[in-house]
């Protein structure tokens, strides 16, 4: 019994070691349990797409947050996402516009409706366009309810996406990189590796190249978009995916693309698909 | 007396040659990515250079980069090499070089060019964010003296 202990330890450290190695530190001896009970994967085996590019594991940004960050997303009652997403339930039910209807009139229990949706987002609608969860919801908004577009980077959008989302927790990350979505998924990734504003840098050089390291003291995490919409805690408020790409951008001294626009709903096609295999985390909480 | 002594200073300064400062786009690159002609012709100071490269809104070079000779900085980066020692592994104008714009030394280098004002790709001011309206609102991030400052501080850095 005591070797057995021993020999696991060992083994452990050596994992470490060799992970040292290659890439400093995801935190490797943390289990994201979920109230005590749901186990949400962290890692997962790198897509084929990524040809080795990050190594044969993709880890989830929890993995590169700090003890006090990661224990806030492992309770539903401390995550401050929560409120957001309850205010996300009540509009779920709750009619508005020229058509007097809300989403559970023609969805019905959200719990069942929207299933899975969350982990195959961003894709490519029936008339040919690439769409992302906020496309879909100001579409049934406007074209179904008669009611107005909610702003991409909105609280209500936000609350919405959140509670949505929350829907496909702990399903792997599963977004279509071929057939009709192929062309968008090959402008992402050329955006993906495009040096940015007058600093020079593009997503890769800090979120494929560098994670695991310090720039000054941001832990650098591999930049997957699993968790999202979260709870950022340095803005105390929800941020969506886009929201992010416009701060990762803007910090290159460069000027970001518009949240909802082309340009972005490519990259996050091309940055989700970097995390296929990922458990979907939303809503996630980062500092 | 001390009035005096001031003025002579000044004029002084005047008939001496003014050394023109040289601009971004006319840095004169060797070829292996070094530049031994001073940007400013007036000498670097060490001290102001150390504060240029620990300064998040200046050159925030322990951003990328440690420095055990700076035990008080905290949070030094570890993205690029740790600079102490630097002066044994590269001349002065090598320094310049990379300071400059460490790209023609390291074709494909992380590190941003300290004094060079393009072309970029969607180069905003600052973190702004917002565009420029007119060139000269994208400034090199350090100034010519700033780089020869920090140049001075880096010739320091011996083991
Ligand atoms: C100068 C370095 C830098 C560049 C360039 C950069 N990022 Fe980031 N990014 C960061 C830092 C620092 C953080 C916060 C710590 C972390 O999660 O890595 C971050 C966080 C993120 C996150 C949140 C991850 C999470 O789990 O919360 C995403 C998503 C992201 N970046 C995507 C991108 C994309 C897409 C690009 C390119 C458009 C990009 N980043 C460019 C530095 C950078
Ligand atoms: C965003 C990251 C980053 C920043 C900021 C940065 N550097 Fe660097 N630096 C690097 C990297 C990476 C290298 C390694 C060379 C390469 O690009 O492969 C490097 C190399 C160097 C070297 C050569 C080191 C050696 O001994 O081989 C010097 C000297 C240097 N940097 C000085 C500076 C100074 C001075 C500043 C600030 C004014 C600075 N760096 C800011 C990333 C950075």
């Amino acid at each position: 019994m005591k070797l057995q202990h021993t020999v696991k330890a060992v083994a452990v450290l050596a994992a470490t070691l060799a992970l040292t190695a290659a890439h400093a530190d995801p935190v490797q001896d943390d289990q994201l349990l979920i109230n005590g009970e749901e186990e949400l994967a962290t890692q997962a085996p790198a897509p084929d797409h990524l040809e080795g590019a990050l190594g044969d594991t993709v880890y989830s940004g929890w993995l590169f947050r700090d003890t006090d960050t990661r224990a806030m997303q492992k309770d539903d009652f401390d995550n401050p996402m929560f409120l957001f997403v309850d205010a996300g339930l009540e509009t779920w039910s709750t009619p508005e516009g020229t058509a007097d209807k809300s989403c559970a009139d023609c969805h019905n229990d959200i719990e069942e409706s929207m299933k899975g949706v969350r982990a195959q987002m961003p894709k490519v609608n029936d008339k040919g366009e690439l769409w992302a969860l906020e496309n879909y919801v100001n579409d049934c908004r406007t074209n179904r309810m008669g009611a107005e577009a909610w702003g991409w980077n909105s609280q209500e959008m936000k609350n919405m996406t959140a509670a949505i989302g929350l829907q496909s927790r702990g399903m792997p990350v599963a977004v279509k990189i071929d057939g009709e979505a192929a062309p968008f998924w090959e402008k992402g990734k050329e955006m993906y590796y495009t040096r940015f504003g007058q600093l020079e840098m593009s997503c890769a050089n800090c979120h494929e190249d560098n994670f695991g390291k310090n720039i000054r003291s941001d832990h650098l995490s591999q930049g997957q978009i699993n968790g999202f919409p979260l709870y950022r805690l340095k803005d105390q408020g929800a941020v969506s995916m886009h929201q992010r790409f416009v701060g990762c951008v803007r910090d290159t001294r460069g000027v970001p693309f518009e949240a909802g626009s082309q340009e972005f709903r490519e990259l996050e096609l091309y940055v989700a698909s970097r995390g296929n295999g990922l458990a979907v985390e939303t809503p996630a909480v980062r500092h | 007396m001390q009035h005096i002594l001031v003025l002579t200073v000044v004029v002084a300064g005047l008939g001496a040659p003014v050394m023109a400062e040289i601009a971004p786009a006319d840095v004169p690159w060797a070829e292996d990515g070094s530049i031994s002609e001073s940007l400013t012709g007036t000498p670097g100071k060490p001290e102001e250079g150390k504060v240029v490269m620990t300064t998040n809104a200046l050159g925030n070079c322990v951003a990328c980069h440690a420095i055990e000779a700076l035990p008080d900085v905290p949070f030094q980066g570890n993205i690029g090499p740790q600079l102490d020692g630097a002066a044994d592994r590269w001349s002065e104008a090598q320094l310049r070089g990379i300071v400059v714009d460490a790209k023609h030394t390291f074709p494909d280098s992380f590190m941003p060019g300290m004094y060079k004002v393009g072309p970029f790709i969607r180069p905003g001011v600052a973190y702004t964010a917002k565009p420029p309206e007119k060139p000269e609102d994208i400034q090199p991030i350090l100034s010519a003296q700033q780089v020869e400052d920090v140049v001075a501080y880096l010739m320091t850095l011996k083991e």
